[in-house]
């Protein structure tokens, strides 16, 4: 993967950038020792690493504002950061940018569960912000497995998803309002706590656009009330393909469940050696979760069951207790830690439409013998978001380019089949180069067109998402 | 046509339901045509001109659904015509579900556009979870045309459900029936639409699943409700009754300046309080949406003062702007985005900025 040439021009004026963002800012705000840089120099797509060439910290959007205009009017680039989780590389900084973290932007500003949003700054965890509202029967839908630690800011900026998506949408459909400033220092408020926009949907272009338009530092989210109750199911199979047509059977029949995951062998193996989950030994494995009412529960489990039944599976169990439903869902919610024990893994995130399943998975697992290297499949199949998990050695020399090369071998095929390279992560750095082969330059030039009018100087969040050959005569440099 | 073009063009589906420009009309009924439908996958994806009401037939065979229950206002525009499934993309056009199943253009996944340049653009694709570049499928969507032509569009589905029932409680102030609708929709029995008419004083929530769930929900709903209304009856003709209330009957066919109000559902009682006495209004979206008709050449916007969303004027003699005037920095952006897209500004000219 290559990243621009660093700016000397930049670099040599260190000192006086510094300066100028001191001057501007409160104490503590911008941190410019080695040691503390370090903690920055990547996310969590830790094959790559580069120190920034400072971070700021800000308290307030006023601190965020100064921080941009310094920078611009410096023409220095800055990197926009949540919680650094982000397995793309987005937040992948640049030895001349500055990064703009947001992890102190964490108050909650207004709950209204009359209306149903709450109102909060960018840098609180996905977590926290249903705990905000958990004591009034109240939660926030999208649901990342990283929900510890990633922030509503990464999660705005990459439209992240999670298990509960097939229902509930992903965070573009939760999103009511944004408070944002723009590289120049501009201060902006799109939407609020009320539906759609009056002119122009800009916000619908801020989600998901990894950085590259603004930095938004406050959200108005939709806040749901709980459910009544919840209750998996656990359904083996003893091949790829079955478990791929009996999930479409239970799409088609009308049921809706809110999440249905799809592990492999290799990924059931996986899961089972490090989280003692009991799954049984087969094939594949998806879990179904559906919930409402008791009654909507009884009904929809039972048309899964007798849906399932048609298709010969060979392991079945419904969840009896609370406890078994946290015991079935164990071994998926762990499935990138047990991959983590075996040795390091990429993790990619292409959908396809999900007639295709019993296609890709098939394809994926030749290539895995062409390249030689071990790959286990763990997705969200009723919307068919797949992560392909690769292992590879990142000691051994040549073996991250070879993961790399199967990964976007992989991509390429869930473009062929009629899907995309990403349905949650982000394009980042990592897929940034790969983008030509799902949009022509046209549709890039449109895309890029719309960065121009945010970010006149290309200077947010640089060198990712674009191909760099398609970007190269906008960058500054 | 549009490469060549140097006059203003006026986008035309079906010509239901956006506002009407000046222009050549550029046509869009001969893209019309279902050329993928995956029941499996939930998704259809058609031309831009194929009427909504093929769409419709099409799904309703297979047990399936757009989930955002567009609303056909033509009644109350006093138009006629074949709504078009392109017309319903770029408007946004959604339905009580809305307070559900979101807006139209959360299930918009991708489209086809050819932008004022005549250069043909994509965004999105057929498939549910994308996050791959910049959406321009929300910029377009709800950009009533003003970025570019929509040829192709896909959406994501739901199936239908098996029944659909609700309540109707009788009586209740407008400051009441917001409170009742909110206690609906913040409890966990999946309140598929909530709207009020303050004329008949009849507030209408309603519930869609398995009908063995639905008859639960609507017992405890009307435990949880009893607080608020004297009198809760379960609603009669449910069908037919949120039909009218996704078409504004109500509203059809009478005269006066057409006002549709995007707001936070608690300040409507106090916008509702500062409208002229012969304001006739539905309430829609547990109060989030007002449709209001006044007399002629009011302009509401000025009257209410600033207000937590917006007002868009669908239906007017008056020469007020159709859409609410953007803080300048926004429009500053929009105009940008405008110019990019629609270089020669030819696309529906004067509607939105
Ligand atoms: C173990 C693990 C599991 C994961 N599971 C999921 C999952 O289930 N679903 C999913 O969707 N993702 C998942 N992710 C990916 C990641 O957690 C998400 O992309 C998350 O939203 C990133 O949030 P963050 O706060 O860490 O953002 P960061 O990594 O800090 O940044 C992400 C991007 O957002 C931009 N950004 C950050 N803050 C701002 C701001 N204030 N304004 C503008 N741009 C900003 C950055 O420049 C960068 O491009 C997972 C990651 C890990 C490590």
């Amino acid at each position: 993967m290559d990243m621009p040439l660093v700016n000397r021009r930049i670099l040599n004026s260190r000192p006086a950038i510094l300066d100028a963002l001191a001057a501007v800012l409160s104490e503590g705000v911008l941190i410019t020792n080695t040691v503390e840089l370090k903690a920055y120099e990547c996310d969590g797509l830790s094959a790559y690493r580069c120190p920034p060439m400072a971070v700021t910290l800000p308290r307030t959007t006023a601190e965020v504002a100064a921080i941009l205009k310094v920078c611009h009017s410096m023409g220095v680039p800055v990197v926009p950061r949540g919680a650094g989780t982000s397995l793309a590389g987005g937040a992948l900084p640049t030895a001349d940018c500055v990064i703009l973290g947001v992890s102190r932007l964490t108050r909650v500003i207004e709950i209204n569960t009359a209306d149903r949003f709450i109102h909060v700054e960018t840098g609180r965890t996905n977590l926290s912000v249903t705990g905000a509202v958990e004591s009034e029967g109240f939660f926030y839908a999208p649901d990342p497995s990283s929900q510890i630690a990633c922030a509503i800011a990464g999660n705005i900026a990459m439209n992240s998803g999670g298990a509960h998506c097939l229902k509930y949408g992903v965070t573009t459909n939760n999103l009511l309002g944004v408070r944002m400033v723009l590289m120049d220092g501009t201060e902006l408020t799109l939407g609020g706590p009320f539906n759609d926009s009056g002119g122009l949907d800009l916000m619908g272009v801020i989600c998901g656009s990894e950085g590259q338009l603004a930095v938004v530092t406050e959200a108005w989210l939709r806040i749901l009330p709980k459910p009544e109750g919840a209750r998996p199911v656990l359904i083996g199979f003893d091949s790829n393909e079955v478990a791929g047509a009996c999930v479409g059977d239970i799409i088609k029949a009308g049921v809706l469940p809110v999440a249905i995951e799809f592990m492999d062998r290799p990924a059931i193996v996986a899961c089972e050696a490090f989280a003692k989950a009991g799954y049984p030994d087969c094939a594949a494995l998806l879990i179904i979760e559906v919930e409402g009412s008791l009654a909507e529960i009884d009904d929809q489990l039972a048309r899964i069951r007798d849906l399932a039944g048609r298709h010969a599976p060979v392991a079945y169990r419904e969840s009896t207790s609370e406890a078994d439903s946290a015991r079935i869902w164990l071994g998926r919610k762990s499935a990138f830690g047990a991959m983590g024990q075996m040795g390091d893994y990429m993790c990619l995130d292409g959908t396809i439409p999900v007639s295709s399943l019993p296609l890709v998975l098939r394809r994926i697992g030749e290539m895995s013998d062409e390249f030689g290297l071990r790959v286990a499949n763990v997705f969200h199949a009723g919307d068919g978001n797949m992560h392909p998990l690769i292992l590879f050695d990142a000691n051994k020399p040549g073996d991250l380019e070879r993961c790399e090369a199967f990964g976007a071998a992989i991509l390429t095929l869930c473009v062929e089949v009629g899907g995309c390279l990403t349905g949650e992560h982000g394009v980042g750095v990592e897929k940034r180069d790969l983008m030509s082969v799902q949009y022509n330059p046209a549709d890039l030039e449109a895309q890029m067109s719309v960065k121009d009018v945010f970010d006149p100087s290309w200077l947010l969040n640089p060198a990712k998402v674009f191909p760099l050959s398609a970007s190269a005569g906008r960058r500054a440099g | 046509m549009i490469r060549s073009a140097t006059g203003p063009l006026a986008l035309r589906g079906g010509g239901t339901r956006g506002p009407r420009v000046d222009g050549e009309i550029l046509d869009l009924s001969g893209l019309s045509g279902i050329s993928l439908y995956e029941p499996g996958a939930l998704t259809v994806v058609a031309g831009a001109g194929t009427p909504l009401s093929e769409i419709e037939q099409t799904l309703a065979a297979q047990g399936q659904r757009l989930p955002f229950e567009p609303p056909d206002i033509q009644a109350l525009l006093g138009r006629q015509g074949a709504s078009t499934i392109g017309g319903v993309a770029a408007a946004n056009a959604s339905g009580p579900r809305r307070v559900q199943a979101r807006a139209a253009r959360d299930s918009l996944i991708g489209l086809k556009c050819v932008d004022g340049r005549g250069v043909a653009i994509k965004s999105g694709g057929r498939v549910m979870k994308n996050v791959t570049g910049l959406d321009l499928v929300k910029l377009m969507s709800g950009a009533h045309g003003t970025l570019g032509v929509l040829t192709e569009v896909a959406f994501k589905l739901l199936p239908q459900p098996e029944t659909s029932a609700g309540l109707c409680l009788h009586g209740l102030t407008n400051t009441q029936a917001v409170s009742a609708m909110s206690a609906a929709l913040g409890s966990p029995y999946e309140i598929s639409g909530a709207a009020h008419l303050p004329a008949e004083k009849q507030t209408y929530v309603r519930i869609e699943g398995f009908a063995r769930s639905v008859a639960y929900r609507l017992d405890r709903l009307k435990s949880l409700l009893a607080m608020h209304a004297a009198e809760i009856t379960v609603a009669d003709q449910p069908v037919e009754r949120w039909k009218a209330i996704r078409d504004v009957a109500p509203l059809a066919g009478q005269g006066g300046d057409l006002w549709r109000l995007s707001v936070q559902p608690s300040t409507a009682p106090t916008l509702l309080a500062g409208m002229p006495d012969d304001a006739k209004v539905l309430l829609d979206w547990g109060g989030g949406l007002i449709w209001a008709l006044i007399p002629e050449g009011c302009n509401l916007r000025a009257r209410l003062g600033p207000i937590s969303g917006h007002a868009t004027l669908m239906r007017s003699a008056s020469s007020l702007p159709v859409f609410s005037p953007e803080p300048a920095p926004i429009a500053a952006l929009s105009a940008a985005l405008r110019a990019k897209f629609d270089p020669k500004a030819i696309f529906n000219r004067g509607i939105m900025g």
